[in-house]
């Protein structure tokens, strides 16, 4: 009866539901949920209590993964554009996945025989560039690039290159045992539940919170102390407090002595070759040909030159000393001091706004903790050079940064910075500090490297080389003998020399210019390149839709796969229709960035708990198929048959090599599935995954959990199970003699590849060996005093990306976005709390609302990131929020920059890295008239709803599940 | 007498939202279901939830603390909503304190919601009955499920656990020690509605180091010929004195 | 809050309507006590009765337009014993009962009228004090939380009951008029002394909920960033009138003008040339005054939930 429903807690046959237990996708997190079934709907989704990576907690994107699978704007036939219509008019047919892959195999065929550079394949945020990018090394176009580029690959570069590993997916801070913990420059990112678990369990065990951000919201606002900074200036706030660490003494000097190069010894003669270079023993053992470990100390004991590592002995760090042929040198360290001189706390302070008292007081937090409050784990353990040590040491004091540093033009040398930090103070890979999470640490740089040449390009032939990899030297690049790019997107050129995950923020651009090729096929998966992942958002949609002179498209093949209507579809010859993550099998591959946690490698699967939407396909199973089509050496015999019977087949079956025993999945390999790792193909390894979470957890023993890049056991562990192929140690490089040999190289030094004459002067500038402060290019270029403010965004914990407009419960908390204006600033402007207003940086303007907060660095705004959506795009009605009052902060940046002194525009982007530089706009800000139409601007032409997507949006939402006493 | 409610720790929150969406996943299609959500793809959606996270600044810049603040129903413990309900569909169970509205007896009048001081009851728009937190009455007793699941969804979904259920009658509860000892307090207590939610106040974690503190015996400066040391120019007693 | 247009009518029209009966029984009764020597026909309570009955009826209609579920509004009677608004949903339709039992009575002229008459102006007064202790009872709605409250409704729905029995009685009863005019000016009069006390009473209220009682952090800046949702709620629809102060401000001018000052002059008017349609025209008058009065009633009342809907972001 009615009266005791509500009273009677059984009312519910729970117990009915049928359970099923899969990855979340509805971000890049990937944690482990449990999909609650009623008669095959979804009634429920919560975190998966067994799973190591969220252990049973949720966000607010995952648990509204129910409205993804009701979302209106769901794809579900592919569509081609209708033949007589203009790209961009949104007239499209439906086709068969029949004609769709007979005609992409003639296409592409035809590509590969005669250039296969032609076709180009990036994908956005997507978790499976193990695959796509075999597909494109298979199919022999180094134009593949992943996010990676427009989204951290500073991060990723600058920690690599200098501790093997990074922050992001790579590794990130051990708070369980941290007592100080420094967050700078984010807002969610990806490891969004672990984070917060940890934060909140390192609070309440009294852990100090420092955050220091322009901007205090989310995980910030828990912080203990919030450190406004002005953006872009963060380089200088860390050299200063590398600068007050080494003057207090406050710096692990066993540590740098022993794990980093600190002491190894730089050759200092102007003219040398080698000048920069560490000095090498010719009669010592390089013990790795990539990686020479034949170096010298100068030993403090008995003030000798001494091989490197030399037992008993402890390098001198400071000093200027002579080789026995007189060659003079100093230590690595000595040159850091040099560097770190001038950047006095005050000098920091003049620059990036935090006052030297406060940055002192941080040093001295940071120093004292770390020497202060030390942690021994009696874990026994014998490092590379074979010492062997009863316990592993932790200076408890750690850090996490993303963005926020990343995505500046001087990124990768603030994060060099950064990493150099955490290396003083003695907390790499140890309890407390910063750990690695495999297959990290690699070396540095890590072995795999770009195609070096045009000749890496072959018709009807794999790619030399993998498309993204790790340039050590000029020889790494991939140019011509001119020096020019050979990549579409210019990655690995001597414009952006170490762009490790390439530049998808210049592929359009490149493409429509034809600099520095035409391509014929873009092929653009998971990626909202017309909206919310480009630069320049205006110009771009126009580009293209562009044509050249002969009245062709001057990008004349677009295929987009989305599972959405997203602005992207718009501009689209071919739309491929993808499955929901609910809806399909996946894997997060080892030979990607898995999800591993401190303790070991962990890999995880996806595995379909509804059925695929209507014609909806992964795009797995595409280029399955694709490649069997074209005959792809991995997805084809000898003899040309098919390998794969599909995406599941080929996860279990695909090895690295002939019988290399490795393959996408880490777990229960081995034909009984016994072994870990590395083993041969096991037929039931889906099912052993659906038994156990749909994850896979392999725990190191303690021994080899810390100071992996110099622990002996690990390493050998490591590379017997052919995680890495070597197993020299990593030492830190504080400094960086990879960036040295190509500053040499442009100033025409040691043999080989020099940069074209007019990017000498630039890459000579920015490969400086040791980290340095300089404004952010776009500060250099702007009138600072014009456009005053810098404008950033953030993450919203509750959406992703442009993802989630489309969802019914997301889009109620952010339904639009506002400018945050510090009200000091606002009101100098003349701009009241939630007036209309401009904001105007040189290269576009756009119309939005002002929201007054006292949280943001007064010569900041910031808004939240890809919020604002084209009129009836996500299948949203006209007069929806996103649109009509959301606005994209895009639209103010530009994708490339006047390159000084020259007609030549080159990427808005870090120049070591090629990293899109989204947080160097500058702007200024004024109130929109009163006349103005109080909408945000820019507007465009709607969309048109595409065949397959519900022409009929519900005005009400009833969501209930099954046949279970349906209520009205 | 039990007295069910949620400690919500204001210290750990982060804003997240997981526990609003928890909630209404768990719910729309639960004894309290269907939540209606109007407009879901148009000009200004808007629908039921029981629980909203919201946002508050303290302070000016740049002394300013950005506050996570959670709130769904408060479960009073001298309910002001319940006997304002003409038709006794709010009610509040002896058992366990918690204060529910039976959908089937709720003419919409919406007195009760007028009788809250919170804002935590929303009338459905489409059922047109009252709806509020039931603290997943369903779920908290529900056999079927797990032991450890017997909690409410929020409180499973919240990545911080900055929301504790438990017993706050029951001194040895994990949320009556997280009051005590935390400083728990309630909301608007100048009602005396007592509610039985209570909430835990931001604490600061600071260090101190005195100069003393900074140089020590072991200083690597010394082993490295750093040691701070005034250079030669720097007057000294030589300068200006002969003894 | 926002006001409803459903409930601005039912106590509206209900409260004229229990006015009414107040004037017609008090007129039987007058003559009874030897008070007062005129006494009409039957017919003149009869019509009169059923007018009032027409009243507290389109008041009774315009309330279901206030509940979600109208078909289980007959649950409503059962929290008698600690809701008032379940009080009022007994008492109304007793008090009708009584109205159409009253009618009935004189048009069959039975002799209990004075008798029934009694038991309907009980129930009336029981109504009022049911109505206005709706809103009384509220505590934490400050501006209704006080005996001025259910003195309004009382003192308001009679003095527009007499109004409109003025204006009926100048029809039909002659004889009534001046006292009727009289009592209606007197209770117009008393009105506006006891509405404008409690305007004087709200306007020097001092909010006992603050952002820092709200949130419990006591700092004396705090603003909302967010509430939490964007597109509005229950909670954003349902506890504010979303009009500007200056809206509000005029909306007291204007019903402290129609409600209380044109009605005495028209009554006064009306009464020394007996003219009717003054009559009528100080009750219509009066009436929408009392609609924009109950508006204002509704709008001014600030719910301490409010404190928590405030910025979107
Ligand atoms: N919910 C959710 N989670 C996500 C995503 C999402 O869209 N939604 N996206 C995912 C992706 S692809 C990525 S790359 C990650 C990114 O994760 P984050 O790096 O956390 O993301 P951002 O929001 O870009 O954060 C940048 C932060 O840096 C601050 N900032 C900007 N400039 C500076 C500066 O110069 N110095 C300092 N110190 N701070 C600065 C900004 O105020 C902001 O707080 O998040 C991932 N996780
Ligand atoms: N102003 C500004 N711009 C930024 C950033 C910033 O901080 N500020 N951040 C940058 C960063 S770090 C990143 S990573 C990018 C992200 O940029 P993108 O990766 O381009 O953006 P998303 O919005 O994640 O959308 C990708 C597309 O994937 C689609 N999609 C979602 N699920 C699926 C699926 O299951 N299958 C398929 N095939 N498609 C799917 C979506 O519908 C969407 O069209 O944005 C960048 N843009
Ligand atoms: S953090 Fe990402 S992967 Fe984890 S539950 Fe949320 S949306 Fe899903
Ligand atoms: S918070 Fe409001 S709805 Fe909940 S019990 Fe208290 S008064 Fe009632
Ligand atoms: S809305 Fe429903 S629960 Fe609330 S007072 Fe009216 S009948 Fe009771
Ligand atoms: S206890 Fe249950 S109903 Fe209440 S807010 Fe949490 S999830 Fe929602
Ligand atoms: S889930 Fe937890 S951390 Fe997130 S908003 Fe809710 S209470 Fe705060
Ligand atoms: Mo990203």
């Amino acid at each position: 009866m009615s009266t005791v429903r509500l009273s009677n807690p059984h009312a519910e046959p729970v117990e009915e539901l049928d359970v099923k237990k899969t990855t979340c996708y509805m971000c890049a997190c990937r944690c482990g949920i449990r999909v609650h079934l009623r008669n095959g709907e979804v009634r429920y989704i919560d975190g998966n209590p067994d799973h190591p990576l969220n252990q049973g907690v949720i966000c607010a994107k995952g648990a509204s993964g129910i409205m993804k699978q009701q979302s209106p704007a769901r794809l579900t036939q592919p569509l081609i554009r209708r033949p007589g219509t203009e790209r961009g008019a949104g007239e499209f047919d439906e086709i068969s996945w029949e004609e769709v892959f007979a005609l992409l195999a003639e296409r592409l065929k035809k590509l590969r025989e005669t250039d296969p550079k032609k076709f180009a394949l990036f994908t956005g945020r997507d978790q499976m560039q193990a695959l796509t990018g075999m597909f494109a090394k298979q199919f022999g176009t180094p134009n593949y690039a992943a996010h990676g580029g427009f989204c951290s690959v500073n991060m990723a570069a600058g920690m690599i290159y200098t501790i093997g590993g990074s922050f992001w997916e790579f590794g990130g801070p051990d708070l369980e045992r941290s007592k100080l913990f420094i967050m700078i420059g984010t807002a969610e990112d990806h490891h969004s539940n672990p984070m917060k678990v940890a934060l909140s369990k390192f609070k309440r065990n009294g852990g100090r919170f420092v955050s220091i951000n322009p901007v205090r919201t989310g995980y910030s606002a828990i912080a203990d102390e919030w450190v406004p900074i002005k953006p872009g200036t963060d380089g200088a706030l860390l050299l200063a407090l590398c600068h007050e660490i080494i003057a207090k003494g406050l710096y692990d000097r066993e540590f740098l002595a022993r794990y980093t190069n600190a002491g190894q010894l730089v050759i200092q003669d102007p003219d040398a070759d080698e000048f920069g270079l560490f000095a090498m023993d010719p009669e010592g053992d390089p013990v790795n040909p990539d990686y020479p470990h034949n170096k010298y100390w100068w030993d403090r004991l008995t003030d000798k030159l001494v091989p490197t590592h030399t037992p008993g002995a402890d390098p001198r760090l400071r000093g200027s000393y002579a080789l026995p042929d007189g060659t003079p040198v100093k230590p690595a360290f000595q040159l850091l001091l040099d560097r770190l001189k001038s950047y006095t706390p005050e000098w920091a302070e003049g620059i990036c706004g935090v006052p030297a008292d406060t940055i002192r007081r941080l040093a001295h937090e940071m120093g004292v903790t770390a020497r202060d409050q030390k942690i021994h784990l009696p874990i026994s353990w014998t490092d590379s050079w074979g010492v062997e040590h009863d316990h592993v040491t932790g200076n408890p004091v750690s850090f996490h940064a993303m963005r926020g540093l990343a995505a500046h033009s001087n990124g990768f040398h603030t994060i060099r910075a950064l990493a150099i930090l955490m290396s003083l103070l003695g907390t790499i890979d140890r309890p407390g500090g910063f750990r690695h999470k495999a297959p990290f640490p690699r070396a540095i740089p890590p072995i795999a490297k770009p195609p070096r040449g045009p000749h890496a390009v072959k018709p009807n032939s794999p790619l030399d080389g993998m498309p993204l990899g790790f340039p050590a030297d000029p020889a790494d690049l991939c140019v011509d003998d001119d020096g020019r790019p050979v990549r579409i997107d210019k990655g690995f050129s001597w414009e952006y020399p170490l762009s490790a995950h390439g530049l998808m923020h210049n592929v359009i651009t490149n493409a429509w210019r034809g600099d520095p090729y035409p391509i014929d096929t873009l092929l653009i998966f998971m990626a909202n390149m017309a909206w919310n992942s480009t630069m320049n958002t205006s110009e771009v949609r126009q580009m293209l839709n562009d044509k050249g002179e002969d009245g062709e498209y001057r990008i004349p093949f677009i295929v987009v796969c989305d599972a959405f209507q997203s602005e992207m579809t718009g501009f689209a010859d071919l739309i491929l229709p993808d499955t929901t993550y609910l809806e399909r099998h996946d894997v997060m591959s080892i030979l990607d960035r898995p999800i591993s946690e401190f303790d070991g490698p962990v890999d995880s699967v996806r595995i379909p708990v509804v059925e695929p939407k209507g014609q909806c396909k992964p795009f797995q199973e595409v280029l399955i198929e694709l490649g069997s089509r074209l005959g792809l050496p991995a997805f084809v015999r000898p003899d040309g048959t098919r390998k794969f019977r599909d995406y599941p087949d080929f996860i279990v079956n695909y090895e690295t090599e002939p019988g290399s025993g490795i393959g996408f999945l880490a777990g229960w390999r081995g034909v009984d599935g016994q072994k870990a790792i590395r083993g041969e193909p096991n037929p039931k390894q889906w099912e052993m995954y659906a038994k156990n979470n749909c994850v896979f957890h392999y725990v190191l023993p303690a021994s080899y959990q810390y100071m992996r890049n110099w622990n002996k056991g690990y390493m050998e562990w490591a590379q017997r199970v052919r995680m890495r192929r070597d197993a020299d140690p990593i030492l830190i490089h504080l400094y960086s003699d990879v960036m040295q040999r190509f500053r040499l190289a442009a100033q025409g030094k040691r043999p080989g590849r020099r940069p074209p004459p007019e990017l000498r002067e630039r890459v000579e500038k920015y490969f400086d060996p040791l980290p340095f402060y300089y404004p952010p290019l776009e500060s250099q270029s702007t009138d600072t005093t014009r456009y005053p403010l810098n404008a950033v965004t953030q993450r919203p914990m509750a959406m992703y990306h442009s993802w989630d407009s489309q969802n019914a419960w997301l889009r109620q908390i952010h339904a639009h976005n506002y400018l945050h204006v510090n009200p000091a600033t606002a009101r100098a402007a003349g701009i009241g709390d939630g007036d209309w207003m401009w904001a105007e940086s040189p290269w576009g303007k756009v119309r939005c609302m002002c929201r007054y907060s006292e949280a943001v660095e007064a010569g900041t705004v910031w808004t939240w990131n890809a919020i604002g959506k084209a009129s009836n795009a996500w299948n949203l009605g006209p007069m929806a929020n996103e649109a009509r009052k959301g606005f994209l902060l895009n639209h103010l940046i530009s994708e490339e920059l006047p390159m000084q002194g020259s007609a030549r525009r080159m990427s808005n982007s870090d120049p070591v890295t090629g990293q899109a530089a989204w947080y160097d706009v500058r702007v200024r800000i004024y109130r929109a008239g009163d006349d103005e139409p109080k909408e945000s601007w820019p507007q465009f032409e709607p969309m048109k709803t595409l065949p397959g997507v519900t022409k009929t949006r519900p005005g009400v939402l009833k969501y209930f599940v099954g046949n279970w006493k349906k209520r009205s | 007498m039990t007295q069910l409610a949620l400690v919500i720790d204001l210290n750990v929150c982060v804003g997240c939202q997981a526990c609003v969406t928890s909630c209404k996943s768990w719910n729309t299609s639960g004894t309290a279901g269907s939540l209606a959500d109007l407009n879901p793809y148009d000009e200004d959606p808007t629908g039921t939830f029981f629980n909203r996270v919201q946002t508050f600044e303290v302070g000016s810049y740049p002394n300013t603390e950005t506050v996570h603040f959670p709130k769904s129903c408060l479960h009073c413990e001298d309910p002001p909503c319940v006997p304002v309900c003409p038709t006794g569909a709010s009610y509040k169970r002896a058992e366990d304190g918690i204060v529910l509205v039976d959908y089937d007896k709720c003419i919409g009048c919406k007195y009760c919601s007028w009788a809250c001081p919170y804002g935590v009851r929303e009338l459905d728009p489409e059922r047109k009955e009252m709806t509020k937190c039931t603290l997943c009455v369903d779920r908290i007793y529900n056999e079927a499920l797990p032991e450890r699941d017997r909690k409410p969804a929020c409180v499973l979904a919240c990545p911080t656990s900055a929301r504790i259920f438990g017993d706050v009658h029951d001194p040895d509860s994990v949320a009556s020690k997280a009051i005590r000892e935390r400083g728990g307090y309630q909301l608007m207590p100048e009602w005396g509605t007592e509610p039985s939610n209570h909430y835990l106040p931001r604490r600061k974690t600071e260090m101190t180091i005195r100069p003393d503190e900074i140089v020590r015996t072991d200083n690597p400066l010394k082993v490295d010929g750093l040691k701070p040391m005034p250079d030669a120019s720097t007057p000294a007693l030589d300068d200006a004195a002969s003894w | 809050m926002n006001p409803a247009f459903s409930v601005i009518l039912l106590t509206t029209l209900t409260g004229a309507g229990q006015g009414l009966f107040l004037a017609l029984f008090g007129s039987e009764l007058a003559h009874a006590l030897k008070l007062s020597a005129p006494m009409p026909g039957h017919d003149f309570y009869v019509l009169g009765a059923l007018i009032s009955l027409a009243l507290s009826g389109a008041g009774l209609v315009a309330s279901f337009f206030h509940l979600g579920r109208p078909e289980r509004a007959w649950r409503s009677a059962a929290m008698w014993r600690t809701s008032w608004l379940s009080r009022e949903v007994i008492v109304l339709p007793a008090f009708m009962a009584t109205t159409a039992l009253y009618a009935l009575s004189h048009a069959m002229s039975w002799p209990i009228t004075l008798a029934t008459g009694a038991i309907g102006a009980a129930l009336a007064l029981a109504l009022f004090v049911c109505t206005g202790m709706i809103y009384a009872c509220l505590k934490f709605l400050q501006e209704w939380a006080s005996p001025l409250t259910v003195i309004n409704y009382l003192v308001l729905g009679c003095a527009s009951g007499l109004t409109l029995a003025s204006a009926y009685a100048a029809l039909s009863a002659a004889e009534l008029m001046t006292m009727m005019t009289s009592l209606a000016i007197a209770l117009t009069v008393l009105g506006l002394a006891t509405r404008s006390a409690s305007l004087l009473r709200n306007a020097r209220l001092r909010p006992r909920s603050s952002l820092q009682t709200a949130i419990g952090v006591h700092h004396p800046r705090i603003a909302q960033r967010s509430q939490g949702l964007m597109g509005g709620s229950f909670n954003t629809r349902e506890f504010f009138h979303h009009r500007t102060l200056q809206f509000l401000r005029s909306v007291k001018w204007t019903f402290l003008l129609l409600a209380f000052v044109l009605p005495v002059l028209l009554l006064a008017a009306g009464a020394m040339t007996a003219s009717p349609p003054l009559l009528w025209l100080a009750f219509a008058v009066q009436y929408v005054g009392l609609l924009a009065e109950r508006w204002y009633f509704f709008a001014q009342a600030n719910h301490p939930q409010n404190l928590y809907y405030q910025t979107i972001s």
